[in-house]
């Protein structure tokens, strides 16, 4: 059981300027799962191994259970980790593999092959504890992998991108799998995706990063509700949000001519801001088609994305100097086609960014 | 008997490859009758030499022949111990003693250096491996002069540590090429893996990097072995009279008068076995080791 907290951590390669991890700021609570998330290349795995003590830390600090751990190899941070693929030691059987670290720290062999016996109950290996890694489906080594995190009851479990070798279908299942199992257990978690369907889903938090730097972090539903900046409007949610820029008066914000609807809070920042340039986000299902004539922005359907329970058009609209493709969300078996000209109505408030990408309002 | 020889055909017509799709017949089978005739090219001289050394001197000297009644002598002749001059068992003992002393040296000084240049690699390693081959460079005959004078004032000449020294200098920019080779294909995760489980570096070489690059190690190891036991050059120059090896001991098997061809050829096929023992038991442990599987 441990809290981890980054204080102003950055890591910066030798032989560049840029930061891979810009001066994070994160705090970790006892037991919380927290998903790091993003594209590749900002930072959420560098971010993983600063922690993990497989990257220098060369501003700031890490602290888990408010010890510094900054400077402490990866042996004595009591952590576990489970690589992307997996790392299993190929010469040694998987009750080998999972005893490893109990056997490294001295524990007596009677307690150790007990402690391995559990992970492996819990974990549904105990067929497989005299086979090599060779001889094991991508699933079954995935949960080795895991076995060999849970058997020695670290403080922190890092996991980099643990799902990412398993075909789709396996995936969602070991997904839920792995989120009920981190709260049996109760082990703080620090997660890597750059699926931020899996962040989403699994995560008590999660921390977006762009380019080494904390875009936002908060639970699921609210990153979802209340995205920071523009980056995180469009990172999270699939399929992203509609973002338009449009340039206002500073009073009212249009697209392809019609008013968006916005909160009092977004008006009140939009008019303390003025006249300029503003990113107007609707995500696809604040958005309805209906017949022509109905809505505020009528264009014509290019794609019909029908995935059973609901559907999702893409309606090609001319705003004028160029066209710009809406993504609405319909009910299942929708009996819009490709080809048909639709209207658009807006079917809730919308997200508003100033030009630098900051959220307007709450 | 039948079944025997069914056995055998089917076999043979398992162990037969597959056509490659799109392949000529007729260039398969041509290319399959010309590996034959490489192979046996090859190997003739070999089977000559043993032949020969079971043969007696006249007929080793005539006209080539395939039947002749196989003898043990020259083998007893040439393992027959003469006072004053190298023997059998001196140069054999000796060339023991000097390879295994010296590929084990070899290893373990090359085992760290591969382990830092593949897997810790510091700046300019490249430099350091090239420096590494650099020593290769000279040719040994530009380099006798010096080391025989320093073995002189060392008090080394005719003695197994020279030898020893100087084959260890010989192999050791090889094997630390070769095996930094073999140590950059251990996945980098499996090493952090074994760090988080609480390993100290020992502990990583030991039980995570070296059973993986076992395979690289034997076969390392293996040609270590093949060119110390086969080195003659610096063996007949520092050491022409005690501490010197097998490779000397045949040479010395020529003689001045008299036909000494199939004498020479039962030296040979001694000096030559060993080589081919350590071959075969350096490659079933390759295979073991390449058979042992990857990481995904």
């Amino acid at each position: 059981m441990a809290t981890v907290r980054y204080e102003a951590a950055s890591r910066i390669y030798p032989g560049t300027d840029i930061a891979a991890v810009d001066s994070l700021d994160l705090d970790i609570a006892d037991g919380e799962l927290l998903v790091l998330v993003g594209p590749s290349g900002s930072g959420k795995s560098t971010a993983l191994r600063m922690l993990a003590g497989l990257e220098t830390v060369n501003e700031g600090s890490i602290f888990i259970d408010d010890v510094d751990v900054t400077l402490k190899p990866p042996q004595d941070r009591d952590i576990a980790m489970v690589f992307q693929n997996y790392a299993l030691y190929p010469s040694m059987t998987v009750a080998e593999n999972m005893g490893f670290a109990l056997k490294q720290a001295k524990v007596p062999k009677e307690k150790r092959d007990e402690q391995v016996r559990e992970a492996a109950r819990i974990l549904d290996l105990e067929p497989f504890l005299d086979r090599k890694p060779k001889n094991l489906s991508g699933g079954q080594r995935q949960r080795v992998a895991m076995g060999r995190a849970i058997v020695r009851h670290p403080k922190v479990f890092l996991m980099d991108e643990p799902l990412s070798n398993l075909d789709a279908k396996l995936r969602v299942q070991t997904r839920t799998e792995l989120a009920d199992l981190q709260a049996r257990l109760g082990v703080t978690t620090v997660y890597v995706t750059h699926d931020q369907v899996e962040a989403m889903t699994m995560g008590h938090r999660v921390a977006v990063l762009k380019d080494g730097k904390l875009q936002q972090v908060d639970e699921p539903r609210a990153l979802y509700a209340r995205p920071a900046n523009r980056f995180v409007a469009g990172f999270i949610g699939s399929p992203a949000m509609n973002i338009v820029d449009v340039s206002s008066d500073g009073s009212t914000l249009q697209i392809a001519g019609a008013e968006v609807p916005i909160t009092d809070d977004v008006r009140r920042d939009l008019h303390a801001a003025g006249a300029g340039m503003y990113a107007v986000g609707v995500r696809p299902e604040h958005l309805l088609a209906g017949p022509p004539g109905e809505g505020v922005i009528s264009g014509e359907v290019s794609v019909v994305e029908e995935l059973g329970s609901e559907a999702f058009v893409h309606v090609r609209v001319d705003f004028g100097d160029e066209d710009h493709l809406l993504v609405v969300r319909a009910p299942g078996e929708t009996s819009i086609r490709r080809g048909d000209t639709v209207s658009i109505t807006f079917d809730g408030p919308a997200h508003v960014f100033a030009a630098t990408g900051e959220r307007l309002g709450d | 008997m039948t079944s025997v020889l069914h056995r055998v055909v089917q076999k043979v017509q398992r162990e037969k490859a597959e056509p490659i799709l799109g392949q000529n017949r007729l260039v398969a089978n041509l290319l399959g009758l010309l590996t034959w005739v490489i192979g046996l090219i090859f190997f003739f001289p070999l089977f000559w030499l043993v032949l020969n050394g079971f043969k007696e001197e006249i007929d080793a000297n005539s006209t080539p022949k395939l039947f002749f009644d196989p003898t043990l002598d020259r083998f007893s002749e040439v393992t027959e111990d003469t006072p004053g001059v190298l023997t059998f068992t001196e140069a054999f003992s000796n060339s023991v003693w000097i390879v295994a002393i010296s590929t084990i040296l070899v290893i373990v000084l090359a085992v760290p250096a591969a382990y830092s240049l593949a897997i810790r690699p510091m700046k300019k390693w490249r430099d350091i491996l090239f420096f590494f081959i650099s020593t290769k460079f000279l040719p040994i005959v530009g380099a006798i002069m010096p080391l025989w004078i320093i073995a002189r004032d060392l008090d080394l000449l005719n003695t197994r540590t020279v030898l020893i020294i100087l084959y260890t200098a010989m192999n050791l920019p090889l094997a630390v090429w070769m095996l930094r080779s073999f140590f950059a294909e251990v996945p980098k995760e499996l090493i952090e893996a074994a760090q988080m489980d609480g390993c100290n570096l020992w502990g990583q070489l030991k039980s995570v990097v070296l059973p993986i690059v076992a395979p690289g190690l034997a076969a390392t190891a293996l040609l270590c072995v093949i060119f110390a036991w086969n080195e003659f050059f610096l063996a007949v120059q520092l050491n022409p009279v005690n501490g010197s090896t097998m490779p000397v001991w045949v040479a010395s098997q020529e003689s001045g008068r008299g036909n000494f061809l199939a004498k020479l050829s039962a030296a040979s096929v001694l000096a030559t076995l060993p080589v081919v023992v350590a071959g075969w038991v350096a490659q079933k442990r390759m295979i073991r080791g390449l058979a042992m599987g990857a990481i995904k």
